[in-house]
């Protein structure tokens, strides 16, 4: 799959021609540079690591210095590798736009780091349905009810959903729309929402057809 | 935020005119019928103005074969061809709910000077 790494902007709404009102996350994608191109011969693989947004040199350890220098490429923050692109015409530097992998209408998936909830109970964490507020129940509201029998199993299974840290882990949503791409500021707008906060980094992955 | 605005930029409109709460208001609606489009006049109180940017939206109600219909606007939505004030109103609520439980004279009364 073809992609590229972005920074989620945050969100508007924009009119369709009918009129129509679209939520969009704003996306701002690129520029990406490649640093490294994997081949069959060399690494089993065909691959195209790229690298976005800057990071101070200082910040950045020798070895990588080494790897960004091998490509021509300034320190970057965010290195990713994708397989779909084509390598042949493809050269170590080389900047990739938006407009040269998305236009609008195209169907893509988004992959981030979701918004870290903290602690949180059942109810939240897996859709628990707690229990009675009335019938003279008290304490019982959110509670996850009972997590094993006491005579068979006599222990709690494992992976029993429980209350826990939640958020905060790699999440993708599928089939979300290309609704508009600005070029000049390299932004990218999506239908629906993404995951994370804003100005977290995200992928962006095009489907393939 | 500068980049949230250079997106909205392309379609924010900048020649609203300033009416507010309690004013009366004729607004000029794009209807597209078919292949048709026509201009479709919605005349009314504006009961709220809310949200800013391209969500912002206004409501507008007026009375019709005494039933009232209440109309929600986006204020910046492309289907608007033109606002136009018809009479200022004076009020002392930003949100004038009040008005749907009031007759037609009282309204007048409570949105004149």
């Amino acid at each position: 799959m073809t992609g590229l790494l972005g920074k989620k902007i945050g969100m508007t709404s924009i009119f369709d021609e009918q009129g129509i009102v679209i939520p969009c996350t704003i996306i701002e994608a690129g520029p990406c540079f490649v640093t490294q191109i994997k081949t069959k011969e060399t690494d089993g693989y065909e691959a195209v690591q790229i690298g976005f947004e800057d990071k101070k040199a200082r910040l950045v350890t020798k070895p990588l210095i080494g790897h960004f220098n091998r490509s021509g490429v300034t320190p970057k923050r965010l290195v990713k590798e994708f397989n779909g692109f084509d390598i042949s015409n493809i050269k170590l530097g080389d900047e990739i736009k938006v407009e040269a992998i998305f236009s609008a209408g195209d169907s893509v998936s988004v992959t981030g780091k979701s918004k870290g909830r903290g602690f949180q109970g059942v109810v939240k964490r897996h859709h628990f349905g707690g229990g009675s507020k009335t019938h003279g129940q008290s304490d019982r509201v959110r509670a996850p009810g009972s997590i094993g029998g006491s005579s068979y199993p006599s222990r709690v299974f494992k992976g029993q959903r429980m209350a826990g840290r939640m958020g905060n882990t790699q999440t993708t949503v599928q089939n979300l729309t290309v609704v508009k791409i600005i070029s000049e500021s390299n932004l990218l707008l999506i239908k629906g929402c993404v995951p994370g906060h804003i100005n977290a980094y995200v992928e962006i992955h095009k489907k393939l057809k | 935020m500068d980049k949230i605005k250079l997106v909205e930029a392309t379609q924010i409109k900048t020649n609203i005119p300033q009416f507010k709460p309690g004013d009366t208001i004729n607004v000029h609606v794009r209807v597209i019928e078919g292949e048709k489009e026509r201009i479709q006049q919605f005349q009314g109180v504006v009961l709220a103005q809310r949200g800013s940017g391209m969500g912002a939206t206004f409501t507008v109600r007026k009375v019709s074969d005494g039933v009232g219909v209440e109309r929600i606007f986006p204020i910046h939505s492309p289907r608007i061809a033109k606002i136009e004030i018809m009479k200022e109103g004076r009020v002392r609520r930003a949100k004038l709910y009040y008005l749907r439980k009031l007759a037609a004279k009282q309204i007048r009364q409570k949105t004149s000077a």
